[in-house]
């Protein structure tokens, strides 16, 4: 399921920066770092978003942590366990469908769902800064459903 | 900061700016709009270009009448005549009108005035608003400025037009603090600006480095509230508008955002959010003492005083979905007050106080509406895919907000206006800015 989405993002930042080039001889990765035939070097932020997953997405208007959320999370918290010197910062985002306040608060509510079930599953809280973009930095374009799912979404960047 | 003193400002010239002639005859008007009524018949008004004699003096008399004109056209209020049918000439009317010749075009309303540049530089600027039905001079004012601020005398000369016939305060010589956009929505580049209320002497503030929003006008100072994420931090800024110099508010242990000045000026009050949970404070910005008013586990924020001070009002997801709510200035009394269906948000207290602005959303859509502060008489003003963050002008009687289209499925970036609408909700107007533009905020009538 995580390949998939990765794949997924692959093909549309793939579009979205190159217009027609539907290669997929590099593969992209959500973070913008690009990833070859050589598998990233473990502890790295690549290795993180590759192979571990750097992002969980929520339903419409929630901050409720799905089971593939948790799961995601769960690889976060083991990675983060196994690099203890890295320190995170969880950004959480909101689609373009509600108002800037509103999804200001909802972002804070993400990330900070995603914070503590992190800290529950054993990572230091102080390894761990939150911040809302609410709905400031979509990470796909679009405004269609399929746009606001992926852009619902609590992503951890290694600092 | 402080070798500023005498730095320019574009207000100092108020202080140059002289009130030579005052004649407000009470005599019966027979022209005069009632703009409680929900929808008006826009007045005729013929507003001829200012009187002069250098070709200098010829242009800006010129210039100086299609501003106005465009004040009053955009009002709704007024139907500016067409200058082609004028019948008396700019130089004929420095003797007065001939009111038969304004009444064959149908005038209602005739301005007149004249651009006079002084042995100092300065003009002289004179106008008079005469009412065509019963032949007499309504208003009759002079003002003496540096060339520079003819737009700005255009605005207090609208105002003097507007407040003559309606009764009511005008709002032309205000100003727009706004953010401009530009770039696709996933590396959009936000910066604060700011331009007189018809987009003229358009000026960024900020220089895109960091992300801003929400910027909102103090109504005592050349100052601005905003939220900046400046270093990554987002917090409550206070931004001097002359100095250009910057100050974060508070030392809190979360995202502060959503600030709004209290009426006095002597306070911001604003949302702090910290372990999921979103709360209203205010702080006092010369004791820089802060106070929390709710109390819920759920998001409350958008707070707006109302312009007695006494109340506030604000969103709430705490009864499950957004609504608004308003409460006592010391955070007691706390009432719901938003029924219909769908969400409502970023309520505005009208500096009337008899209305709330909000951004509602339903079905898909977003829409900008008023109601009454105890939550009767929704109606709404505009509706599009995507419209929100209204602000009021400073009578009362119009709304500014932005409305953002949607971005196409080939990530087509979307293209976000500032428009104005009037209480009636029939007259909408898009606000000419350079860039992209959102969340506007109308200041106070300049002083």
């Amino acid at each position: 399921m995580r390949l998939k989405v990765l794949s997924l993002f692959a093909a549309v930042l793939l579009v979205s920066a190159c217009g027609t080039d539907q290669s997929n001889s590099v593969a992209t990765t959500g973070d913008g770092a690009q990833a070859g035939a050589e598998a990233p070097a473990p502890g790295t932020k690549e290795d993180f978003v590759v192979n571990v997953g750097d992002r969980v997405f929520f339903a419409y208007d929630s901050f409720d942590l799905s089971p593939e959320a948790r799961a995601t999370l769960d690889r976060q918290a083991q990675w983060l366990k196994q690099y203890p010197s890295i320190a995170v910062t969880i950004e959480g985002h909101a689609d373009e469908r509600g108002t800037r306040e509103y999804n200001l608060a909802l972002g804070e509510r993400r990330a900070n769902s995603v914070k503590n079930y992190l800290v529950a599953a054993g990572v230091s809280a102080d390894r761990i800064t939150t911040i809302s973009y609410g709905k400031e930095r979509p990470a796909v374009l679009g405004s269609n459903e399929a746009a606001y799912a992926q852009n619902r979404r609590g992503v951890t960047t290694i600092n | 900061m402080s070798p500023v003193l005498h730095r320019y400002s574009p207000f100092t010239f108020v202080a140059a700016l002289l009130l030579a002639v005052a004649v407000a005859l009470p005599a019966r008007a027979q022209v005069q709009i009632d703009i409680t009524q929900g929808v008006v018949e826009p007045l005729p008004i013929a507003v001829t270009d200012f009187f002069g004699e250098t070709p200098d003096e010829v242009q800006t008399g010129a210039e100086i009448a299609s501003v106005i004109a465009a004040n009053l056209q955009r009002s709704g209020l007024f139907r500016p005549i067409d200058k082609n049918s004028f019948i008396q000439s700019a130089a004929a009317l420095q003797n007065g009108p001939n009111f038969p010749e304004w009444r064959i075009i149908n005038a209602q309303a005739l301005v007149t005035g004249s651009v006079q540049r002084q042995p100092d530089g300065r003009y002289r600027v004179e106008f008079r608003l005469w009412d065509v039905i019963a032949e007499t001079q309504m208003v009759g004012l002079a003002y003496f400025t540096a060339p520079e601020n003819w737009r700005r005398v255009s605005h207090i000369v609208s105002d003097a037009i507007y407040k003559r016939i309606t009764g009511e305060e005008g709002y032309f010589d205000t100003r727009i603090v706004y953010i401009s956009e530009t770039g696709p929505a996933n590396a959009r580049v936000k910066r604060l600006a700011i331009m007189d209320q018809d987009g003229a002497n358009h000026r960024f503030l900020t220089d895109g480095q960091f992300l801003v929003l929400t910027p909102r006008f103090s109504p005592t100072a050349q100052e601005i509230t905003y939220l900046a994420y400046y270093n990554d931090r987002p917090r409550v800024y206070l931004f001097n508008i002359d100095t250009g110099r910057q100050e974060v508010l508070g030392d809190f242990p979360g995202m502060t955002f959503a600030p709004r000045f209290s009426p006095d000026g002597n306070r911001v009050i604003m949302s702090l959010a910290t372990g999921g949970n979103t709360e209203i404070y205010t702080m006092d910005l010369r004791t820089r003492e802060t106070r929390r008013l709710t109390n819920s586990p759920g998001i409350d924020t958008a707070p707006s005083f109302s312009p007695d001070g006494q109340r506030i009002t604000f969103e709430s997801d705490r009864g499950g979905t957004q609504q608004i709510y308003v409460m006592n200035a010391d955070g007691s009394g706390v009432q719901r007050i938003s029924f219909g269906q769908g969400r409502y948000a970023s309520p505005v207290w009208s500096p009337r106080g008899d209305l709330i602005a909000f951004t509602k959303l339903l079905g898909g859509r977003f829409y900008i509406g008023v109601m009454r502060p105890d939550g009767t008489g929704e109606r709404i003003l505009a509706d599009a895919f995507h419209v929100e963050g209204p602000t009021w002008a400073p009578n009362g009687r119009v709304l500014m907000y932005f409305s953002e289209t949607p971005s196409g499925p080939n990530g087509e970036t979307k293209q976000s206006r500032l428009y104005s609408v009037d209480l009636s909700g029939r007259n909408v107007w898009q606000v000419p800015t350079p860039l992209d533009g959102s969340d506007p905020a109308w200041s106070p009538l300049i002083p």
